[in-house]
């Protein structure tokens, strides 16, 4: 049976099992970090620091931290609030997202996150980069102008040999998705599908079947990001 | 000594324009231009593009009638898809875009007339500017004001319902829609508490019209003498002849009614139509070819639907274009002022539309998409409310745009609006050396019969207030006013 330890969140008193990441035991104690480059059953990055918290004073990511006893964590201050802000608004800047247009708006998680942070205007001058569409791929068109380079792509999906199709390509600031040319033609609907929605942007789309989920009935027309976490009811114990 | 008038910016109208008006030594005005001073590039941004997005993306040329580009360019991607030249969707499909289209005339008709027409003929063309807009027509008239706003509440709703949004909405989809009505939306249309119900829509619908021709009555200087002049006239009718507003052939015809474009399938518009470049404008002069640049110049709009038109397939509208064509005995009407009649009647026959659209049970089930064998080119026509829209795309063998060609309803108006505006300036600007302000706002209310999107046009941002300067042949400027500051 797993170690239960106890620790606190803003002051309030939580429990979970020990060794949990604590963005995984904060959700089950009805707490929202937000974070972009993690995904449930992929090994976690910390890469995109969206979902930075001070533990006992130290900033720390939340995705990559296993949670201990007797933790003093803060995720609702101002300052990991405001550095969270900059933080997505540093993903608008860097890249072109133009939500009026992307049929990923309304389940993009970015788009949700700039919502909850109610990100009007950016603070930084748009970059405004020149980047690429690439649609040679049968089953997929990557749009790099989206991408925010959080690798879930590359670290999520596989063949069934469980070989990884994603891969960054170039260095520096020229860094992009790269789609394995043998391996990529062989992809299945279903891989396609599941690329697209493990990306947490509109970066990779499934070809000829945009728009098709109506207005109010994408992921986060009724339940904007987080609320599904804090406005789940705990039991008691 | 020569003069030119410069109007900028124009007001009541959406987009931004300017009028210049040249008067030679004799104080004779000798040439007019409406020039359009905005440039957007949406044909050259979208390229590259995935062509599903088409739909979604050019609607952001315009605010006011984005439905118009949404369908125009959900059906030039119906062709690309193979789901058929506007004929082949499901049923389902077919009807719910009809609906949203029909809301889309009805929203967009009665801002205009309501909101940007009305004031001219409630307080007169030389009236107090201060009060001449939507707040003075509260003051004087608050239940046509009400009307106004309820009727384009009623239209934006409906849009909503099918689009998912009052504004930019994605139902449109290539080969079909993306959503059914809800029942509870179908019930609050038609049994909603008044007034947002569409009986009562008819109803004020028809009161508009009543309106109008009571108006009409005693006011025929202004409505059958101002600024008219010949024009050819086109548009789509359903292959019957009647009035479609979603759908149809391309007919055209001169300015005695003979019909000189028969009845042709759009997709073969590039036969017909070119557009022609001038170095003074952002807005392309369309014309049809076999007349020539010069000759081939056409009319779109309401008043255009009402002249090639053989006769409209709802009760209540039938019995006002009876009216509107016996009044012109039966010929094209040519006044530009009638253009407010004529869309007065289109929205009686949208309501009418509406509900007999939302009593159909195609729009609560059935399927939703066909597609068939893929294209690389489509080209998708409507009848948006300022007139007949065209959307022409190409697609390369990776599914991204690699040409878009859109013909905005105001861009076929461009040379009939310079035109009314040369009219206007001969009749009101003639020997003048000072403009006064009814002068200024006589050429807005010719520009604005047109009810014209130069935002659209170009496919342009910002606001359209009208400028007039007046220059000498020297260019030297001697007069301005600006209806807007």
């Amino acid at each position: 049976m797993n170690q239960i330890i106890r620790f606190t969140i803003d002051g309030t008193e939580c429990m979970a099992a020990k060794g949990q990441y604590l963005v995984d035991a904060a959700r089950e104690n009805g707490i929202f970090i937000p974070t972009l480059c993690n995904y449930p059953g992929i090994k976690p990055k910390g890469s995109c620091r969206v979902c930075t918290v001070k533990v006992n004073g130290r900033l720390m990511t939340a995705c990559t931290t296993p949670v201990a006893e007797s933790m003093v964590i803060e995720n609702l201050c101002p300052e990991i609030e405001n550095l969270r802000k900059q933080i997505i608004e540093l993903f608008f800047v860097e890249g072109n997202h133009f939500c009026p247009a992307c049929e990923k708006s309304g389940q993009c998680e970015l788009q949700a996150l700039a919502y909850r942070y109610k990100i009007m205007a950016p603070r930084y001058p748009f970059a405004f980069p020149q980047r690429e569409v690439d649609a040679s791929n049968p089953k997929l068109i990557k749009d790099q102008n989206r991408c925010i380079l959080c690798k879930r792509c590359i670290r999520g999906i596989h063949d069934e040999k469980g070989r990884t199709i994603f891969a960054y390509k170039r260095r520096s600031n020229r860094v992009e998705i790269g789609i394995d040319p043998k391996l990529g033609k062989e992809l299945s609907d279903e891989t396609a599908q599941k690329a697209m929605d493990i990306c947490p942007v509109g970066a990779l789309l499934v070809r000829e079947k945009g728009f098709d989920i109506p207005i109010g009935e994408r992921k986060y027309d009724k339940t904007p990001i987080g609320h599904d976490i804090e406005h789940h009811k705990i039991p008691t114990p | 000594m020569g003069q030119k008038i410069t109007i900028e910016p124009v007001t009541r109208v959406e987009g931004h324009g300017k009028v210049t008006i040249h008067i030679d030594n004799e104080g004779k005005v000798n040439q007019t231009r409406l020039h359009i001073v905005e440039f957007r590039g949406f044909e050259r941004f979208i390229q590259g593009r995935p062509y599903w997005e088409a739909p979604v993306l050019v609607q952001r040329l315009c605010g006011i009638c984005p439905v118009s580009h949404h369908l125009a360019a959900a059906k030039a991607l119906d062709v690309i898809v193979g789901a058929g030249t506007g004929e082949g969707l499901t049923p389902t499909g077919d009807k719910m875009r009809r609906l949203m289209h029909y809301g889309q005339i009805f929203q967009s008709h009665s801002l205009h007339f309501f909101h940007l027409a009305s004031p001219d003929l409630l307080f007169g063309i030389d009236s107090d500017p201060t009060n001449r807009n939507i707040i003075g027509v509260a003051l004087a008239n608050k239940d046509l004001a009400v009307q106004g706003v309820m009727m384009r509440k009623f239209g934006q709703e409906i849009i909503e319902a099918t689009a998912g949004k009052k504004i930019h909405g994605t139902g449109a989809i290539p080969g079909g829609i993306n959503k059914h009505l809800s029942t509870a939306d179908k019930e609050r249309f038609i049994n909603g508490k008044k007034p947002l119900n569409i009986d009562n829509m008819i109803s004020w619908a028809s009161d508009a019209v009543d309106f109008f021709k009571d108006y009409h009555s005693k006011n025929k200087k202004l409505i059958d003498g101002f600024a008219d002049f010949p024009s050819s006239y086109l548009s789509l009718v359903r292959k019957d002849g009647a009035m479609d507003l979603y759908h149809g052939v391309l007919r055209a015809i001169d300015k005695d009614g003979k019909i000189i474009l028969h009845d042709v399938d759009y997709q073969d518009y590039l036969k017909y139509i070119d557009e022609e470049v001038r170095n003074w404008s952002y807005m392309k002069f369309p014309y049809l070819k076999e007349f020539g640049r010069q000759n081939g110049w056409y009319t779109v709009g309401p008043l255009a639907r009402l002249n090639t038109a053989e006769f409209i397939d709802t009760p209540l509208a039938q019995k006002e274009f009876e009216q509107f064509k016996s009044y012109n005995n039966g010929k094209p009407s040519h006044k530009p002022m009638h253009a407010h009649w004529a869309r007065l009647i289109e929205i009686l026959h949208s309501a009418e539309k509406m509900k007999e659209l939302l009593n159909d049970n195609d729009l609560l089930e059935g399927e939703l998409v066909i597609k068939g064998k893929k294209r690389h080119e489509g080209v998708g026509l409507i009848e948006a409310p300022r007139g007949t829209l065209f959307h022409h795309y190409k697609i390369n063998e990776h599914d991204q745009i690699e040409m878009c060609n859109l013909i905005v309803s105001t861009t076929n108006n461009n040379q009939p609006m310079n035109e009314a505006v040369y009219q206007v300036a001969v009749r009101e600007m003639n020997n003048k050396k000072e403009i006064t302000e009814a002068m200024m706002n006589a050429v807005e209310v010719a520009i604005r019969a047109y009810d014209p999107c130069l935002s659209c046009a170009t496919h342009a941002l910002g606001q359209m207030p009208l400028e007039i300067s007046l220059f000498d042949s020297k260019n030297k400027l001697i007069d301005k006013r600006c209806s807007f500051q």
